[in-house]
């Protein structure tokens, strides 16, 4: 396996504050490996750790058996795309990637093909001071595939891109990895990679919380949310808050609508019938992905407004902040459930 | 694979694919020439530069020439020639391009794209040193043969060769010419200290035109710290007057040779040092 990512017990510290603590992961070839985690959580810095740009305070990071800093030439071992502004606005194209290229010995048609494959050929004599973002992406992920290599890592690679261009991404990196190499993509946003990744590699706090399948991380959400239709919103409220559910409002004005957990539809339909009130919608919601995630992550995420869309869209009962509660379990919201539903 | 490993043995060196050539550090001097070619700022600054430098001597040779009724004496149309004027300017300019050219690819983070490119990052400031150095050394080399010859013409009936044969003329023409490599390779050093771009700019050019005004020449530690700086060495070395005495401590020639063999290698194993240490 010599293309492997391994990390193993990595830590950063920068002055007494922790980025990265003891982090061990494995990310392996022909899979889309996700790497996701709340803002702050540490995946920047790992992603520079393993590429050498900094030094670890502890443990280590390998690519194919060795620390990448090891290789005196990087492109033919490993394409990385950290942060597409990383360019002189200046240069064209082509003469940027031009300078790569020939930095690592690799012949300029590379040059040429790359810009194709990412579908800059036309902008390739253009300055880059004058593209979009989304062209920016498209430039770093160019520069990224020029030595072919077998390991590619991207660092949040559709910020700024279009609906096709996020589209174009997701087919290049399950192409990439259907090719047999190892890609590692990172996100904060679990809806980027639900379709993408085959597995997750999730941190918060610069911790490992979760290292798993697509499957397996989804399996997690197994909370429902019902979904109620009603234009006595503010009365339903606050009779299904009375019995231990976690109400969140949705829909817009006229159209209000009540995303419910914690209770199940039949006794929503019970309670609201008890009670007088007008329902129009009630339909049971499947727990995404990304209400795993935020689950997952919700005591760990660095910046946060206290009761504000992180802590309140977490499905435990009244959506009141438990700091201590144990990432990834809902042992709080379980004895709700089960006496709601027996 | 065959035998178990219970403690995980140290790395071993990279092996290279198949397909990896050997590393060249000529592929690294290239990458970084493409780099300064491909700044649309790069032949424009340079173009105004030599001309602006050349013109400066040739404007110097045609307002002194009525001043000496016959040939004007060598040390006087070498003043003429590397006049302060374009001369210092050609230090301000050579000294910012050597320092942008790290702290430039700090200031927008390339320097990360390049560091992922090129692991070996001691060998990125060498390549960007030999580029600085082989550039500079070529534009100072036209600047200083193009003002040389200027006024000669202008003062000197045009005798270039014998002009050239006179005392001191070949020092002075090699110190203008090489000042502008040593001033940019001392700029590279204090950008890849600094990496922050304004900052950068202020230090080399407080370096390398401010201070020495500061540094008197009548105390001893004080022009010893003057003599140490690279401006007051050129100054010396285009200067044949004979010494007039009074009470200054003049520098010397070997002294301020010595500042122009010292300065570049010192400046690059600081830029190499720094950037192998650092994180990027």
């Amino acid at each position: 396996m010599a293309d492997v990512i391994e990390v193993d017990e990595l830590t950063k510290k920068y002055g007494d504050k922790t980025a990265v603590d003891r982090l061990s992961f494995t990310v392996r070839p022909g899979q889309v490996t996700g790497f996701l985690g709340p803002n702050g959580a540490g995946k920047t810095t790992t992603l520079r750790l393993i590429l050498g740009l900094e030094r670890p305070t502890g443990g280590t990071a390998r690519v194919g058996g060795v620390p990448f800093a090891s290789h005196p030439r990087g492109l033919r071992h490993v394409g990385a795309l950290l942060d597409a502004q990383q360019v002189h606005g200046g240069r064209s194209a082509a003469a940027h990637l031009w300078a790569l290229a020939r930095g690592n010995g690799l012949p300029r048609r590379r040059v040429g093909e790359v810009l194709d494959e990412v579908g800059l050929a036309r902008a390739a004599g253009r300055r880059i001071g004058g593209f979009s973002l989304g062209m920016k992406q498209r430039l770093g992920i160019a520069a990224a595939l020029l030595g072919d290599p077998p390991v590619l890592l991207f660092d949040e690679p559709v910020n700024g891109m279009d609906a096709e261009g996020v589209r174009w991404t997701r087919r290049l990196l399950r192409r990439l990895a259907a090719e047999g190499r190892t890609v590692f993509l990172s996100s904060h946003l679990m809806g980027e990679l639900e379709n993408t990744a085959d597995r997750l590699v999730v941190i918060g706090q610069g911790r490992l919380l979760a290292a798993e399948s697509v499957r397996e991380f989804a399996a997690r959400a197994g909370g429902r949310t019902v979904v109620v239709g009603t234009p006595q919103a503010a009365e339903l409220t606050r009779v299904l808050v009375a019995e231990g559910a976690a109400v969140e409002p949705e829909g817009s004005a006229g159209a209000e609508r009540l995303a419910v957990t914690g209770l199940a539809a039949d006794r929503i339909g019970a309670l609201a019938l008890r009670h007088g009130l007008q329902v129009n919608e009630l339909t049971t919601r499947a727990a995404s992905l990304e209400a795993a995630f935020m689950d997952m992550t919700a005591d760990s995420a660095e910046y946060r407004t206290p009761g504000g869309p992180g802590a309140a869209e977490r499905p435990s009962p009244g959506g009141r902040p438990d700091p201590g509660r144990a990432p990834g379990r809902r042992d709080e919201a379980e004895p709700t459930r089960k006496g709601k539903d027996a | 694979m065959n035998a178990p490993a219970p403690a995980a043995p140290p790395p071993p060196a990279a092996p290279p694919p198949a397909n990896e050539p050997r590393a060249r550090f000529g592929d690294l001097v290239a990458a970084e020439w493409i780099k300064t070619r491909s700044l649309r700022s790069t032949p424009w600054l340079l173009g105004l530069l030599v001309v602006f430098v050349i013109g400066a001597a040739t404007f110097t040779a045609l307002d002194n020439k009525g001043d000496y009724p016959g040939i004007a004496p060598s040390a006087q149309r070498l003043r003429d020639a590397f006049t302060p004027l374009g001369f210092m300017t050609l230090i301000l300019v050579s000294g910012s391009v050597g320092a942008l050219s790290v702290a430039g690819e700090y200031g927008s983070g390339l320097i990360r794209t390049t560091t992922v490119a090129v692991p070996a990052r001691g060998s990125v400031m060498l390549a960007k040193a030999v580029v600085q150095a082989v550039l500079w050394t070529a534009a100072g080399l036209l600047v200083s043969a193009g003002s040389f010859v200027s006024v000669q013409v202008i003062m000197n009936g045009a005798d270039v060769a014998g002009a050239l044969g006179e005392p001191g003329a070949p020092r002075a023409l090699a110190a203008a010419t090489l000042v502008a490599p040593v001033c940019a390779l001392a700029g590279l050093g204090i950008g890849a200290l600094l990496r922050h771009v304004a900052t950068t700019v202020v230090v080399t050019t407080s370096a390398l035109l401010l201070l020495p005004p500061f540094l008197a020449e009548d105390r001893r530690w004080s022009a010893d710290l003057r003599h140490a700086l690279i401006q007051p060495s050129w100054e010396r070395l285009v200067d044949t007057w004979p010494d007039g005495g009074g009470p200054f401590l003049r520098p010397t020639v070997p002294g301020s040779w010595a500042v122009y063999v010292l300065w570049p290698p010192a400046a690059v194993a600081v830029a190499v040092l720094t950037v192998r240490r650092r994180d990027v």
